[in-house]
């Protein structure tokens, strides 16, 4: 039992890892990128690439990736999805959709349907662990997630608080226009912090492929644990990401400790439970801003809401 | 046509539409006798043809109209194919089971509604995959579904091949008939303005008193009873139920190109598409993966730069209204004020 809460809780680690860049794109740009897991994804191909070809370690094949995540996320956003997002809030739905399906079958095209993994690359890695007090071993791989989802989030938060460039993108996401006359250019702004997600991707894509298989279309499933880890964790804070994908990790140990497809039975259960509570009891929002809470506008359509 | 003052003219119908509307009664009276000279392949087909009319229809009634993207409408699809099964299954008429269940997911997509409905755009979108996932898991569960192997609807055998590709032939052209006629009727009436109230402003709308939420309440569970009507139609042509073919995103794939493609919140626009994706699929479907690459790349590009599809740049160049579900203001002189846009 301890055992299951101890894995439950690290992967609760890589799903936040997985869900930051997610709802950091959401509470910046307002836009739910359909197309995350499938980015995640090809990013796991490209290391897998470089690792099976030429024989670079998926760590140092970071150092390519992530330069190159980070300029699809510019690219996506400057070309993509600023324009799809002025048709409405509605068509960058569709938009990113459309680009998940050309990417998934674009990787399936060139790599098959077979499943491949990260973990034959990094040696022991993959499975070494430690023993703790009490006889429970706990994976030095899922320690590992742990850590970068930590550092990753305490980046990002430093990074939105003290930098320029941070507190840049936080004013495009309280009001383009009011930031646009401070002298903020939203566009960059926002193509930044986009450039910011998919590195966080591109780092996600690494953890999936060492800790488990992927095959071309792995990328939909990978969307929905972010989803509703940003759902569950959706308190307003970088740091609610990490409790929801904890949470969303333990629902789905816990979950396939009772039936072999109790997994992904508990963990959308979950998600559905913390939504149905949430709609019900505080009538909040469900996936919030940055560091800070939905404000003005909420809280006037709740005072009108509540008004007989 | 009302009269008003000043020879300003407040017009639904107009010669075009009529002509319009009397073509499709004609094409559906044609599509009614011609399996009596058409082979079976082309029956077949055809009815693939209805059943994609059917889906482009009820998520552009989703979401060209009640503002609702989806991408796990998949669900009713399989839904409405599992009950089928499980209904032949206790013993109920296999025809007759179609119908039965596309009402009894009807009926589940109500308490559905009541709390998907308060989510917005994206978390919407992705809350119906959910939905979508889960469903998925708990019909593998089901026995009698046997997992992902999957099941088959045995008790259609009783008829020979002939009778029922014909059966079914027209129980997918009625379905699609009425289903379209249902829409049409609906969007005529007052639900209808505020119908398209919802789709041009929603905060507009909520302002003059449309009850918003109840009318979309009215789209959703339409949409999910279309859509399983068409999952159970599948089912039907198909004989085989495997979970994962029938609760796979694919099926949304396939609403959103058609109606992204055909014009989002028109009408015609999704009856365009999924005759634009019948040809698209009979011509390129057998080129597999790349096929499904053009698909998702023309999505993209109809949603950056045709977001109105072929249908509304059609209705903007010629001013060609041919099944109007709105009103136009017409002035005298030239200029012509369209009353939706």
């Amino acid at each position: 039992m301890i055992d299951t809460l101890i894995q439950g809780i690290l992967l609760g680690g890589y799903y936040a890892v997985i869900t930051c860049g997610l709802s950091f794109m959401f509470s910046v740009m307002r836009i739910i990128n359909l197309a995350h897991g499938s980015l995640a994804v090809a990013a796991a191909y490209g290391l897998w690439l470089l690792a099976s070809k030429f024989g670079i370690s998926p760590f140092t094949g970071l150092l390519i990736v992530l330069p190159v995540m980070a300029a699809t996320g510019w690219v996506l956003q400057r070309y993509l999805l600023e324009r799809s997002a002025r048709g409405g809030a509605l068509l960058p739905i569709l938009t990113t959709f459309g680009l998940a399906i050309v990417i998934d079958n674009l990787m399936f095209e060139q790599f098959g349907a077979d499943t491949r993994s990260l973990a034959p690359f990094i040696g022991s890695l993959s499975y070494d662990s430690w023993e703790l007090p009490g006889g429970t071993y706990v994976g030095k791989l899922a320690v590992m997630t742990m850590a970068t989802a930590i550092a990753l989030l305490g980046g990002l938060q430093v990074f939105l608080g003290r930098f320029a460039l941070g507190r840049a993108i936080r004013a495009t996401a309280e009001d383009p226009d009011t930031a646009g006359l401070v002298g903020i250019d939203a566009r960059k702004a926002n193509a930044l912090a986009a450039a910011i997600a998919m590195v966080t991707v591109g780092i996600a894509g690494a953890f999936l492929g060492m800790r488990a298989t992927f095959d071309p279309y792995s990328g939909g499933p990978q969307l929905l644990f972010a989803f509703e880890a940003a759902v569950i964790g959706g308190a307003g804070s970088l740091w609610g990401t990490l409790v929801g994908g904890i949470v969303l990790g333990l629902a789905q140990s816990l979950g396939a400790q009772v039936h072999p497809q109790g997994f992904l039975i508990g963990g959308h259960a979950v998600f559905l439970a913390v939504l149905f509570a949430r709609l019900f009891f505080t009538g909040a929002p469900f996936i919030g801003k940055i560091g800070f809470y939905k404000t003005g506008f909420t809280k006037i359509r709740a005072a009108i809401r509540s008004t007989p | 046509m009302t009269s008003v003052t000043n020879g300003i003219t407040i017009e639904r119908w107009t010669r075009s539409s009529r002509l319009a509307l009397g073509s499709v009664a004609l094409a559906l009276a044609l599509f009614a006798i011609a399996p009596l000279a058409l082979g079976a392949g082309a029956i077949d087909r055809l009815t693939a043809l209805f059943i994609y009319v059917i889906l482009a229809a009820m998520w552009n009634a989703l979401a060209g109209f009640g503002g609702l993207v989806s991408v796990g409408q998949q669900v009713f699809f399989g839904l409405g194919a599992y009950f089928t099964i499980r209904l032949a299954d206790a013993g109920l008429n296999p025809f007759l089971s179609l119908f039965a269940a596309a009402l009894i997911t009807g009926a589940i997509s109500l308490p559905i509604s009541f709390f998907m409905l308060r989510l917005k755009g994206g978390e919407f979108a992705i809350g119906m995959w959910v939905i979508s996932a889960l469903t998925h898991m708990l019909v593998n569960l089901d026995r009698l579904i046997q997992g992902e192997t999957g099941t088959s609807l045995i008790s259609l055998n009783v008829y020979d091949s002939g009778t029922r590709r014909v059966v079914i032939y027209w129980l997918a052209l009625a379905s699609m008939a009425a289903l379209l006629g249902i829409l049409f009727a609906l969007l005529r009436s007052r639900a209808g303005a505020a119908i398209q109230a919802i789709r041009d402003n929603e905060d507009a709308a909520t302002s003059v008193g449309v009850r918003v939420i109840a009318t979309k309440r009215l789209l959703f569970v339409l949409a999910a009873f279309g859509i399983a009507v068409a999952g159970a139609l599948w089912l039907a042509t198909a004989t085989t139920f495997q979970p994962k073919t029938y609760f796979s995103v694919q099926w949304t794939a396939y609403m959103i190109f058609m109606v992204l493609v055909g014009g989002l919140g028109k009408f015609e626009g999704a009856i365009l598409g999924a005759v634009l994706f019948f040809v698209i699929e009979t011509f390129f479907g057998s080129m597999g993966v790349w096929y499904l690459i053009g698909l998702g790349a023309t999505a993209v590009v109809f949603s950056l730069f045709l977001p109105h599809g072929l249908w509304g740049e059609i209705e903007r160049r010629f001013d060609l209204r041919l099944l109007p579900v709105g009103y136009r203001l017409k002035l005298p002189g030239p200029t012509k004020i369209q009353w939706n846009q």
